[in-house]
């Protein structure tokens, strides 16, 4: 019609030359069939690996929460007290360190060295600082929770100086025209700002914390994790059933109850 | 008596915001300060209370220098000047009467100020000023369920609680209605007049400052281009300081304004509000 074309076709967008495309296509065919073949698996293996699987399973249709329910109780008791303790403490060291990261309220200097503490915090995923602590101080609660403590700080600090770093600044201004102290403009200007979002975040942090004790357990920092790692080493998969539902629900709980919070909140 | 001496702002970027500005504030005079924008008045009132720091020149409040405070003596001094910001500035959590109160900042200590618990006479002041400017109802309400005109009547309870010897207003109603407007001036220059306060107002409404100015100061590119009375403010120097333009049709812009004021005012007299 008219002469124009009649057909289009949505022209390369990122590699526009032929020969790129069907070299990567190739290459990357390549070493995904090599690195699958590297795999190795032992099928012997796996088909035993799913009887295990289906006694796993029946674990958890038959839960047996009282044959080993001291240990579970204890197990969740220090886990509870671990996620407490350490959001707690965590929350107490990371306002300053927050504060202090906040680059437009924060000298220079000051920014930096809290910036750092946040970067390494950070970088350390918790299990290593688990391992690392358990290493330190041994196996139990006290590992776990100074563990937590060090990824709430990690969390928490950075998240609160985004938060002041976004703040509306005329208001701190205006403080700070009346001839307010630093400490009296935070808390006038900044902490009014940031509090509900502080206060979310914390609570956020403390089912994030109750998650993450169930973890670090498993690498010997105590708590119902630790609980969890022995009944499937012992093979008794009914408790270890038990003590997953029993994180599942109290998950669902802790979630559900700060979200709840944090809406009623805002 | 404010007095500014050759004033020099230059911004790290390499912007020269103030150009050896040479200004006095007798007692008691509000002076409005009109340029366009980018001429260098939000600097300038900065500069006076140093929440922007001037590169040089001096400035005196009654006789005691300004530039060259330490920490201390600049909160000290900052105490008594009184600042009111173009979009309010209040805090928006915190109640109308923290607000006010903050305004004593620069005289109690951190301990007091962080558990509310003011002095009886920084407390009876507060009502005083919120019942000067109409909010003694407001007092417990949050800042931010106010309207617009309320905050700025806010803003200015909060800068009248420093007990200041100087007004900084920035842009004062920048952001509200005609009406309001010259409710918000009204008390603003009533208020100057009470206490014999000088004023720098920072206004970019022509017609507004001419109406409550008793001097105005224009500002072109950081340099004091016109100083004298609303009355000389004529077409040539309005367009000396803002470029050409129609004044005329401001003007009766301003003149319709006035107009539906006096027609509203009136109607509230005849239904008895």
């Amino acid at each position: 019609m008219n002469g124009y074309p009649a057909t289009w076709k949505r022209p390369p967008q990122i590699f526009t030359h032929r020969g790129w495309r069907i070299g990567l296509q190739t290459g990357f065919a390549v070493w995904l069939v090599l690195a699958l073949a590297t795999l190795d698996p032992n099928w012997a293996r796996i088909v035993e690996g799913w009887e295990r699987g289906l006694r796993f399973a029946g674990g958890f249709l038959q839960p047996d929460f009282t044959s080993r329910w001291s240990d579970i109780s204890k197990g969740l008791v220090e886990s509870l007290t671990m996620t407490l303790t350490s959001t707690v403490a965590g929350i107490v060291i990371s306002v300053p360190i927050g504060v202090g990261a906040a680059r437009n309220i924060a000298p220079r200097a000051v920014y930096l060295v809290c910036r750092s503490i946040i970067a390494l915090s950070r970088a350390l995923q918790e299990i290593i600082i688990a391992i690392f602590f358990v290493a330190m101080f041994g196996f139990g609660p006290f590992a776990g929770f100074l563990t937590l403590s060090f990824a709430t700080i990690g969390f928490l600090s950075k998240l609160l100086a985004e938060d002041i770093e976004d703040i509306d600044e005329a208001q701190a201004e205006a403080i700070r025209a009346t001839g307010a102290s630093w400490l009296q403009m935070i808390n006038y200007a900044i902490q009014p700002q940031v509090m509900p979002r502080l206060i979310g975040l914390s609570l956020y942090r403390l089912d994030i914390n109750f998650r993450e004790s169930a973890v670090i357990g498993i690498v010997g920092a105590g708590g119902i994790g630790a609980t969890l790692n022995t009944a499937i080493d012992r093979y008794e998969y009914d408790s270890a059933g038990a003590i997953l539902l029993l994180i599942i629900a109290l998950v669902m709980v802790t979630e559900y109850g700060s979200s709840y919070l944090r809406k009623f909140l805002q | 008596m404010l007095e500014l001496n050759s004033l020099q702002k230059t911004y790290r970027t390499g912007d020269k915001a103030l150009n050896d500005v040479t200004l006095s504030v007798p007692e008691g005079q509000i002076v409005g300060l009109i340029g366009p924008s980018g001429a260098g008045k939000s600097t300038l009132i900065r500069c006076i209370n140093r929440l922007v720091e001037p590169t040089s020149g001096s400035i005196t409040l009654s006789g005691r220098p300004i530039t060259g405070l330490g920490h201390r003596e600049l909160r000290a001094m900052r105490r008594r000047i009184g600042m009111i910001f173009q979009e309010y500035a209040l805090v928006e959590r915190l109640t109308v009467m923290e607000n006010v109160l903050s305004g004593r900042l620069g005289y109690v200590g951190f301990w007091t100020s962080f558990t509310r618990r003011y002095g009886a006479d920084d407390i009876s002041r507060a009502y005083h000023l919120l019942d000067r400017v109409g909010l003694m109802d407001h007092a417990d309400k949050r800042a931010d369920a106010l309207s617009g005109g309320q905050r700025q009547r806010v803003g200015i309870a909060r800068a009248l609680a420093q007990e200041p010897e100087l007004l900084l207003v920035d842009e004062p109603t920048a952001s509200l209605d005609p009406k309001t407007s010259r409710q918000i001036m009204r008390l603003l220059t009533g208020i100057c007049a009470e206490h014999g306060l000088p004023a720098i107002v920072n206004i970019h409404d022509v017609p507004l400052a001419q109406q409550f100015m008793q001097r105005i100061v224009g500002l072109r590119a950081g340099q004091i281009v016109f100083d004298g009375a609303p009355s000389a403010l004529t077409e040539d120097v309005l367009s000396e300081i803002y470029g050409a333009e129609d004044w005329h049709a401001m003007r009766r812009g301003a003149e319709e304004d006035r107009a539906a004021e006096a027609d509203s005012v009136a109607h509230l007299e005849r239904i008895g509000a």
